[in-house]
């Protein structure tokens, strides 16, 4: 209109965005594109893995530049069509955030090329590369966004796109495990957006910058310890902390072998994320009152989670254990809150991603070179193949939180802070689960890989794809055990970046609010 | 003050919801999720706060509304969630099916494929 007078500036964008900030969108921007490419191609099973594990290599790539530009410029906010926060959803990229995309684009690199060899045509034909890009949509979206609407809706996408993945196949065990996975996390999801509800109707905004913003301003008048702690609850199911973790031992080792590996690597992170971005950057005061909740709640996680892989003998279901046992760590670290907690919190969150999808990927070799997965019935690995022990040794090393590999610094990071405030019981469990999983994982390699084969094993070929991947992420995780510094210190400013979200808040509204 | 016996309401879909959730039968635990999305959609439209009958629309010649509006931005929400909690029914409702088909029951407790009952320990030697 041409007599409009109004100043749009305080509502629109009025200046284009710069080159570089596109990158914030990109990540799941191209996961969708390249996703919604292979539903179309879905017809040519051989060119969607050479379309998928390229589309995946540039999600790393464009992961990687992203978190070059984070760290020279510090977080980097970009809104949609243009409206300004908090009228528009904004993405925003931070350290933390960046972190967990580019460690979440790499397992799923890996995944697609272990994927080559593991995923058979039905597999292939049910649409297992559409899935996991779409997957990779909504995990790489729900590490970016800045808005809690947003993030909910990522959510849903990748867990629609893990319902796909996890009934691949259509075994009765896998619609056993499906159905399980499939309520229980739709529920968390609800929950959550039963929270998001009451988070609108509190703030009138769903811009997280914005919500610290007025968080930090009404605390006192504000109901915000049921939101904290509804929070809680719903992210807690989702990265399965005691007692809501349920879930997941019913269902890790029901689908095929990669999806399982992404699964253990992404989904329970990304509610750790969640937690992360909700109770330690929105709600700290909160978190605060709630420290001994999560820390016994953790401490029970740890300690449940390392009697399940004691007490199981399908390796999976040992596996899925472990898994829960180090969502106990990441919790015991967020319930301290202090920047030691939190980084060890999200360095051990990395890690978990890259060991845990290495060694579902370990248990699907030992699958099928020995054509069972019982440790009953395991035998003579060592034997068959040297290598493949060394590798698998050392991820059980390095999930067991041993030195001098990824998994050791995190539990050090927790144990000193826990320690700096006197929670020793805290210190011990963490000590007390290490100690229960190394026996639990060393168990598995004297019984599946040095006791002798109880009948010769098949000489079953071992594909390059299914190796090289796994050798990547072991790589991976010793590098980083052995020189950890320079991750150490982007956590430590993720982490800083977390508890005084200045920076973040200042990337949204850069004016001021 | 509309929203108290909204609030209200919320509260009933809820408790159904839950009664419904806690039973063995999967088809009623899907009923209950579905009625738990429901009471969320009206949850997320009642902390919107209710006005009634004046329609968010800018007359010509302005650029904001003139008098106070019905609150726009809870419907949008609503509309997501809808789309996305009636896509989760359908394909929850024919996972159950399929689950009915090839497990031989829709009780929850007779569901033990994947984690079978009598599953052995692990070995305590070689």
């Amino acid at each position: 209109m041409a007599e409009s007078p109004a100043d749009l500036s305080a509502a629109l964008l009025m200046t284009p965005v710069p080159t570089a900030d596109w990158l914030v969108v990109l990540p799941p921007a191209w996961c969708i594109l390249a996703g919604a490419v292979l539903l179309m191609l879905r017809k040519s099973l051989h060119l969607q893995a050479w379309l998928a594990v390229p589309a995946l290599a540039i999600l790393v790539v464009l992961d990687g530049l992203l978190l070059r530009h984070v760290l020279a410029n510090g977080p980097v906010t970009m809104v949609m069509g243009r409206w300004l926060p908090p009228f528009g959803i904004a993405f925003t990229a931070d350290l933390a955030g960046v972190l967990f995309a580019l460690a979440g684009a790499v397992v799923a690199l890996a995944g697609a090329v272990y994927a080559l060899a593991d995923i058979d045509g039905s597999a292939r034909r049910y649409g297992f590369y559409p899935f996991l890009l779409l997957l990779m949509a909504g995990v790489s979206g729900a590490f970016l966004t800045g808005d809690v609407f947003n993030l909910y809706v990522w959510f849903e996408v990748l867990l629609i796109a893990s319902f796909g993945l996890i009934t691949l196949g259509s075994e009765p065990r896998q619609i056993d495990g499906a159905i399980k996975y499939a309520f229980l996390n739709l529920i968390a999801t609800t929950l959550f957006l039963v929270t998001t509800g009451y988070l609108y109707g509190i703030f009138g905004t769903l811009n997280m910058a914005d919500i610290a913003v007025k968080a930090a301003a009404g605390r006192d008048s504000l109901p915000l310890m049921t939101l904290a702690t509804l929070y809680l609850l719903a992210f807690g199911m989702k990265a399965a902390a005691f007692p809501v973790n349920f879930w997941l031992p019913a269902s890790y080792h029901t689908p095929r072998i990669v999806v399982a590996a992404l699964f253990a690597g992404l989904l329970t992170k990304v509610g750790i994320y969640a937690l992360l971005r909700t109770l330690i950057m929105l709600f700290p005061v909160e978190r605060e009152e709630l420290s001994f909740v999560i820390a016994l709640a953790g401490t029970a996680t740890m300690i449940v989670g390392a009697l399940g892989a004691l007490g199981n003998s399908d390796i999976r279901r040992v596996l899925g254990y472990v898994v829960i046992s180090g969502i106990g760590v990441m919790l015991a670290g967020l319930s301290l809150g202090s920047p030691g907690g939190v980084g060890g919190a999200i360095f051990y969150a990395l890690h978990s991603m890259v060991v845990m999808t290495a060694l579902y990927m370990a248990a699907g070799l030992v699958g099928r070179l020995a054509g069972s997965f019982d440790l009953n019935r395991l035998g003579g690995l060592y034997g068959r193949s040297a290598l493949f022990s060394a590798l698998s040794l050392v991820l059980f090393f390095a999930a067991s939180g041993l030195p001098p590999f990824s998994g050791f610094w995190p539990k050090v990071m927790v144990a000193k802070a826990a320690l700096d405030i006197g929670a020793w019981w805290l210190v011990a469990a963490v000590f007390l689960t290490g100690f229960l999983v190394t026996i639990a994982l060393g168990r598995v390699f004297a019984l599946a890989y040095w006791r002798p084969a109880p009948e010769p094993l098949p000489a079953t070929a071992i594909p390059a794809s299914l190796l090289l991947p796994l050798a990547v992420l072991m790589a991976l995780t010793v590098a980083f055990g052995l020189f950890p510094e320079a991750l150490l210190s982007t956590i430590q400013a993720a982490a800083q970046g977390l508890s005084d979200p200045s920076a973040y808040i200042g990337s949204v509204f850069p004016g001021g609010t | 003050m509309m929203e108290f016996p909204f609030a209200l309401l919320v509260g009933l879909f809820f408790a159904a919801a839950v009664y419904l959730m806690l039973s063995k039968f999967l088809v009623r635990v899907l009923l209950g999720v579905v009625l738990l999305g429901n009471g969320v959609n009206l949850l997320i439209f009642t902390n919107g706060r209710i006005l009634r009958e004046v329609p968010p629309i800018i007359p010509h010649g302005h650029d904001v509304p003139v008098a106070l509006t019905a609150n726009p931005l809870p419907q949008a929400l609503i509309l997501t969630a809808i789309v996305i909690s009636f896509s989760f029914f359908a394909f929850l409702l024919v996972l159950v099916y399929r689950a009915y088909q090839d497990l031989g029951t829709d009780n929850g407790n007779e569901m033990r494929a994947s984690e079978p009952e009598n599953d052995p320990l692990p070995p305590t030697g070689y």
